[in-house]
This record gives C-alpha cells, sequence and structure tokens, in this order.
C-alpha cells in the first residue's frame, strides 16, 4: 500500500499553547517516521492560549491520512486541516538573504530584489540583507539568482498559511 | 468560599483526587521526590489500600492488571528519577494494550528542575511517547484539574496510560481543590456514538453476505462487559463465524458453537482461512495489526471490509477498509442489532450453510493436535490440564510472552471477558506475575494464575515478595523449557537451527525460590503426576511458584511464518521444511 506516489501537503494545527505541546507534534514525527519539510509556530490568541501550527510534510496519500489522523489524536490539539486537501488556501514564506559583493554584482542583486519586491533591511558598501515574502518557490527562486551574485545565507521562516475566503480554519 | 473548594496541600490533592475518582487500590514504591504523597496516603490508609511492589515496572504491570479484570482504572504512585524510568516499559505495555491507568510520579522541586538535580529526569519528555497524554505540574493551581483530567482522558475513547509528573514542592505547596464535575477538558472530545448512517451500509452489507466473519479485539473488552452481551446477540442474531485476536479473548465464549478460535500468527487453522477466504469482514475494535494480517497485500483480499474503532487513526493504518466507523465497539454493536432487527433482515442461509461447511472441513484439520511422544510432559498437555482442573472455578490468567502464552491462548478456552491479561501490542516478558498481583488484588477470593514461561518469569520474579507482603496468593504456573522457546523456535525455523542465547543454561531452583521467597514451590515432570501437583497448587492458600518441567524442543503451532499469508499456515514440524521463508519475511519480527 506504500508505492503509490509522494505527495506534499501542507498542515495547518490548531492547539493549546501548553508546555510541551510542539515536542508532542514533532515527536510524532519522528517517532513515526514521517518526514517534516518546515514548520512554524507561534502563539495567535494570547487570550484563549492557543497556537497554530503549519507543517509541510510529504508522503504516499495513505500515510498522509496517517498523519492527519495521528496529529488529530493528540489531546491539545483543537483541529487539523490539510491545506492541500480540504479547500483552497494560501501559503506564504519570510526570508532573510544576505548577499555581499562589490560593483555590478551588487548592482544587479539590488535589481533582481526590486523585481521579486524584496527589500533590503540591512545595508553595508559591500552587503545587503533582503526581506522577501512569497511562496516557497518564489524564495526558491530568488535565492538561485542570488547563487551567483555572492550569497552568504539564507534564514527561513517556514510556511504560513490560511485558507481563502471569509472563513476560518 | 462554595463549599466544594477546599484548601489542602497538593499531596492532599492527589489523595483526595483517587478517592474522588474511585480509586481502591494502587500500586507504588516511595522514594524521595513522593515522600509527601506517601505521607498523605498514611492518614488514608483505611480508604486507600497501597501495595508495594518491588520494582516500578511491576507496580505498573499491576495496575494494567487491576485495569483488566476490573474495567477500572489502575493507578501506580513512582518516585522521580529511576523510579520514573522503570515505570516505562509498563507504560509502553498500557499504550499499545489501551489500558487505562493514571501514573503519578515525583519530580524535584520546580526550582531544581533542569539542574540535573539528585533522581532527576525529563519524565514528561521520557514517556511523551508511551503516553496517551502527560502533564508536568508546576503550578499548585493547576493540580486539581490535572489530576481530574487524567482520569477523564486514561479512561474514555480509546484507553491508555497517563502520567502526572508533580515536583516535591508542588506536594507541600497548599491550594484549593476543584471536585471532578468542574472540571471539562477544552479539546478532549473522544467520539462514542456511532454513525447510524455507517451503521446501516454495515449491517445492509453483512445481510447479504455469503461468507462473513467477525473479527473481533480488545476494543470489545474495554468497552465493558456489555459489550461482550452485545456481540453474542448480535453473532446469534446472523449465525455468522467469530474469531478474536490475543486482545479480544473471552469476548465471545469459545464453548460458543460459532466460535472459531484466535486468529493470526499462532491463530487456529479456520480462524485464518476464514479471514482469508471471507465475503464480508467485520472488524469490531481491533487494529489489523502485523501479527493479525500476516503478509498485507496478501490479506483477505477478496472481502468487503468493515471496520469499527473509537480511535480515528486506526483506520487505514495498516490495511485499506471499505467502511470504516469512528465508535465505541459496544455501542456500534448495538446499533448493528437494532438496525438489523429493524428492517428484518435474514442471513442468506443457503449461503451461509456452505460456508459452515467449508469451515467445518478447515476445522477438520485438528490444528491444535499435537503428538505425546516420549514420556515428558507436552507443554499443551500441561495447559490442557490446567484448564480442565480451573474452568469450573472462578478463574482469572495472565501470562508472560512466548510460546506459553500462544499456547495458552489457542488452548484455554475463555468463556467471560476481562478474564484474560496478557501482554499483546508490546510482548513485554514479565508482565504476567506483577499483572497477576493486580487482578488478585481486585478480586481477593478468585484464583488467579500467572502462565509462565521460565525466560519471562525471572524479569520481575521479584514480586513473588510483595505476594507474600501482600497476601496475594497468586499461582506462577512456569512450562520449563530452559529455552527462550519462542526465539529458539524462530532460530530452527529461520536461522538454520543456530540456536544463539537463547538456552539457560542455569536456571535457578524455582522450589527453593518459592521457599526463600516465602511461597510454595512445587515442580511437576511426570505427565501421571501433573493432575495431582496441578491440584495441590489451586488448594493452596498461598502464593506458588509451579515449575511445570516440559519438552524443551516442543514448537508452537499453527503458525504463520512473517512475511507469509492467511492460508499458508505451518500446521506442524513436520510441514516446516516444506515452507522456507522468504528474506522478506526474515525482515520482520
Amino acid at each position: 500500500m506504500n508505492t503509490s506516489r509522494i505527495e506534499r501537503h501542507t498542515f495547518a494545527i490548531l492547539v493549546d499553547n501548553e508546555a510541551g505541546v510542539l515536542a508532542r507534534i514533532v515527536g510524532l514525527f519522528s517517532g513515526r517516521g514521517y518526514n517534516i519539510e518546515s514548520l512554524t509556530v507561534a502563539e495567535i490568541d494570547p487570550s484563549q492560549h492557543t497556537s497554530r501550527i503549519t507543517i509541510v510534510t510529504s508522503g504516499t496519500p495513505e500515510i498522509l491520512e496517517q498523519i492527519r489522523a495521528q496529529i488529530g489524536r493528540v489531546v491539545p490539539v483543537h483541529r487539523v486541516v490539510d491545506w492541500t486537501v480540504d479547500k483552497p488556501s494560501i501559503a506564504r514564506e519570510m526570508a532573510l538573504v544576505k548577499v555581499a559583493g562589490t560593483g555590478e554584482k551588487r548592482v544587479e542583486a539590488l535589481r533582481i530584489a526590486d523585481a521579486f519586491r524584496a527589500r533590503p533591511v540591512d545595508t553595508t558598501h559591500t552587503s545587503f540583507v533582503f526581506e522577501i515574502t512569497g511562496s516557497p518557490e518564489k524564495i526558491n527562486q530568488f535565492v538561485d539568482l542570488m547563487q551567483p551574485l555572492g550569497l552568504v545565507e539564507i534564514s527561513r521562516t517556514g510556511v504560513a498559511a490560511i485558507s481563502r475566503g471569509p472563513d476560518p480554519m | 468560599m462554595i463549599p466544594s473548594i477546599k484548601e489542602m496541600t497538593g499531596a492532599e490533592m492527589v489523595i483526595q483526587a483517587l478517592k474522588d475518582h474511585g480509586v481502591e487500590h494502587l500500586f507504588g514504591y516511595p522514594g524521595g521526590a513522593v515522600l509527601p504523597i506517601y505521607d498523605a496516603l498514611f492518614a488514608a490508609a483505611n480508604e486507600l489500600v497501597h501495595v508495594l511492589v518491588r520494582h516500578e515496572q511491576g507496580a505498573v504491570h499491576a495496575a494494567e492488571g487491576y485495569a483488566r479484570s476490573t474495567g477500572k482504572c489502575g493507578v501506580a504512585l513512582v518516585t522521580s528519577g529511576p523510579g520514573a524510568t522503570n515505570a516505562v516499559t509498563g507504560l509502553a505495555d498500557a499504550l499499545l494494550d489501551s489500558i487505562p491507568i493514571v501514573v503519578l510520579s515525583g519530580q524535584v522541586a520546580t526550582h531544581l528542575i533542569g539542574t540535573d538535580a539528585f533522581q532527576e529526569c525529563d519524565t514528561v519528555g521520557i514517556t511523551r511517547p508511551c503516553t496517551k497524554h502527560n502533564w508536568l505540574v508546576k503550578d499548585i493551581a493547576d493540580l486539581p484539574r490535572v489530576l481530574h483530567e487524567a482520569f477523564q482522558i486514561a479512561t474514555t475513547g480509546r484507553p491508555g496510560p497517563v502520567v502526572i509528573d508533580i515536583p516535591k514542592d508542588i506536594q507541600f505547596k497548599k491550594g484549593f481543590y476543584v471536585e471532578p464535575d468542574s472540571v471539562s477538558h477544552r479539546t478532549y472530545k473522544p467520539p462514542f456514538e456511532a454513525d447510524m448512517d455507517a451503521i446501516s451500509q454495515a449491517v445492509a452489507l453483512m445481510a447479504a453476505a455469503k461468507k462473513p466473519i467477525f473479527y473481533t479485539g480488545g476494543g470489545i473488552i474495554n468497552a465493558g462487559p456489555a459489550a461482550s452481551e452485545h456481540l453474542r446477540e448480535l453473532v446469534e442474531l446472523t449465525g455468522f463465524p467469530v474469531t478474536s485476536t490475543l486482545m479480544g479473548l473471552g469476548a465471545y465464549p469459545a464453548s460458543g458453537e460459532k466460535w472459531l478460535g484466535m486468529l493470526g500468527m499462532h491463530g487456529t487453522y479456520e480462524a485464518n482461512n476464514a479471514m482469508h477466504d471471507c465475503d464480508v469482514m467485520i472488524g469490531l475494535g481491533v487494529r489489523f495489526d502485523d501479527r493479525v494480517t500476516g503478509r498485507i497485500d496478501a490479506f483477505s483480499p477478496g472481502s468487503k471490509k468493515i471496520h469499527v474503532d473509537i480511535d480515528p487513526s486506526q483506520i487505514n493504518k495498516n490495511i485499506r477498509v471499505d467502511l470504516p466507523i469512528i465508535a465505541d465497539a459496544g455501542q456500534a454493536i448495538k446499533a448493528m442489532i437494532k438496525v438489523w432487527k429493524q428492517k428484518e433482515y435474514k442471513a442468506d442461509k443457503k449461503a451461509l450453510a456452505e460456508w459452515w461447511g467449508q469451515i467445518d472441513r478447515w476445522r477438520a484439520k485438528n490444528c491444535l493436535a499435537y503428538k505425546q511422544n516420549g514420556h515428558g510432559i507436552k507443554p499443551q498437555y500441561a495447559i490442557d490440564r490446567l484448564y480442565q482442573l480451573t474452568k469450573d472455578r472462578d478463574t482469572y490468567i495472565t501470562t508472560e510472552v512466548g510460546q506459553h502464552q500462544m499456547w495458552a491462548a489457542q488452548r484455554y478456552k475463555f468463556e467471560q471477558p476481562n478474564r484474560w491479561m496478557t501482554s499483546g501490542g508490546l510482548g513485554t516478558m514479565g508482565y504476567g506475575i506483577p499483572a497477576a498481583l493486580g487482578v488478585q488484588l481486585a478480586h481477593r477470593d478468585s484464583l488467579v494464575i500467572d502462565i509462565a514461561g521460565e525466560g519471562s518469569v525471572q524479569m520481575t520474579l521479584q514480586e513473588m515478595s510483595t505476594a507474600v507482603q501482600s497476601n496475594l496468593p497468586i499461582k506462577i504456573f512456569i512450562l520449563n523449557n530452559k529455552y527462550l522457546g519462542m526465539v529458539r523456535q524462530w532460530q530452527q525455523l529461520m536461522h538454520g537451527g543456530r540456536y544463539s542465547h537463547s538456552y539457560c543454561e542455569a536456571i535457578p531452583d524455582f522450589v527453593k525460590m518459592a521457599e526463600a521467597f516465602g511461597c510454595v514451590g512445587i515442580r511437576c515432570e511426570k505427565p501421571e503426576e501433573l493432575d495431582a501437583a496441578i491440584q495441590k497448587m489451586i488448594d493452596c492458600p498461598r502464593p506458588v511458584l509451579f515449575d511445570c518441567v516440559v519438552d524443551q524442543m516442543e514448537n508452537c503451532y499453527p503458525m504463520i511464518p512473517s512475511g507469509a499469508a492467511h492460508n499458508e499456515m505451518i500446521l506442524s514440524d513436520a510441514d516446516e521444511e516444506a515452507t522456507e521463508v522468504s528474506d522478506a519475511g526474515k525482515m520482520l519480527v
């Protein structure tokens, strides 16, 4: 039953923000051999003490169905949504990209950043740090383009996702 | 102040919560980090019976045995550090077998957490993957809520073990206790009632079935004795054959004419073949465990599969099913009966008669038969005699893990639920003695027997001392073949008979060992003396270690070799050479 194709899915998990809740989710993934491609987590409602975890994972449809069910039975979990299946959604990621260089390469980096609507948030005579927001694919593309222009390092937030339209998850 | 709120220390809250949740018995081992709770327990000695074990693993298994035999929640109390780590095996065992237990552990004081203090360990970190849920309580204000949530989570939905880790300063601190009904969990809402549309579809499938089978499991036991009654009614109503997993034995009586015996790796020929050939499989409180399914891609290839489980994560986990029903097994069975009667369904009598004809041909193989060669005691004979001499008594059976466990499951005929306590999922050698203690504590006047092997029994043998101290007259019936029998059997079948480290050269003299513990030791080596010896054990009012010396090389059959399908069983040693285990099969455990 594990011969079917590998898919990438994005899950949103609404949890009680209690000690160890992230470890429960992450431990479930490592303990059962599931992948985590990206993970973001932050408290979203301080009055209700709820946090939202977004996980990008991959596996066969059978594995993905198991992942969802396994997350669902973790006690402090309110809801699990699989954005890839349940409803149309948008996913965004933020990255900070450090590029060092001078002369033509430096100008080219700035020009490409402009085209990607990436903002310089730190500037020296020999470097930029760009802030870029977009789909993971857009960030990948930007990073690829920066590679020959003096890419030093990248810090990515991982994906945050939300459904389209007026309804909550 | 409203009357239901009382000020008390954390330790007193623990005791109060135990009482409020109807706990009468617990198992434990004191230590520095739980002394305040033990102090509070001292004051509550009239209401709470505490059994002092010899190792924390024993405390947890005892709580499991207690829980399984009563349907109540088992409770264990252990100290920090090694107390908690010793409890881990029991927790993992209870998680896999869905046994409701609450384990309370002491922890170093909150200001010492993270300093590598004496007897400190990250208990919640270590026990997270082997509990249904766990808590570290760092604020006295949280303690009453956590205590009540713990019992709710352990005992409802799919039951399981929980751990509450309580730092020593929290045990001393004073706070306000609230009663259980004032607490309701924010996120934990387990399913219970079945969706009636799904039930109607299931019953329609059943009514149209030509070769149906009920595949029942531990979920029915966990659903309470009424669920077993409902199962019996549904089986009578439909006339379908019924088989069970290791964990479900007793839900349907072994004397019932629709009973096919246990299924799976050491299940009967008729049960496994019926599973393989059926056209409608009704899975009730089961989880399609690898011991049950054999080779997945050859598992019951032609059947429509109905799967009732209270835990949604069990659906489509190992085997894809056609009709999942998320519900308490007992509720689902009750609903099936209602729909069957309402719609006045009748089973297809002609098809069923043919199906039973086929089943009877499988039964005629007499797959549990064995050959009495030589003069020694065959392990199968020992179980048969034990059964005959105890069946008319109020008897509970626990086991260790290995050949003896499978022989017991195959041959001891259970008529009622909650009479059979065994480590199914985790396969924990050493489970049987402490589990028997838990059963005996709950059923003081009953006959409680641990069917054991000489290997397993040595893993928790120190608990015989507990049996003596707490006056729990358990009977340990050891099938002693001097081998780690199931390991030896696999080495014979899969590793060319190279018996690497499976022979126990030195085994204690169990009779002297029994005497040293203050128990009674009995040894029997001859079949003709066995009945009298078993009778002596039964009649003995004290704990007994029974050393039943059996044939060393006997194998447990029937057997589905790992990686094989239900219809590829080995029935005896004569078959074994014809069946080559595949390389893929050898990878499996």
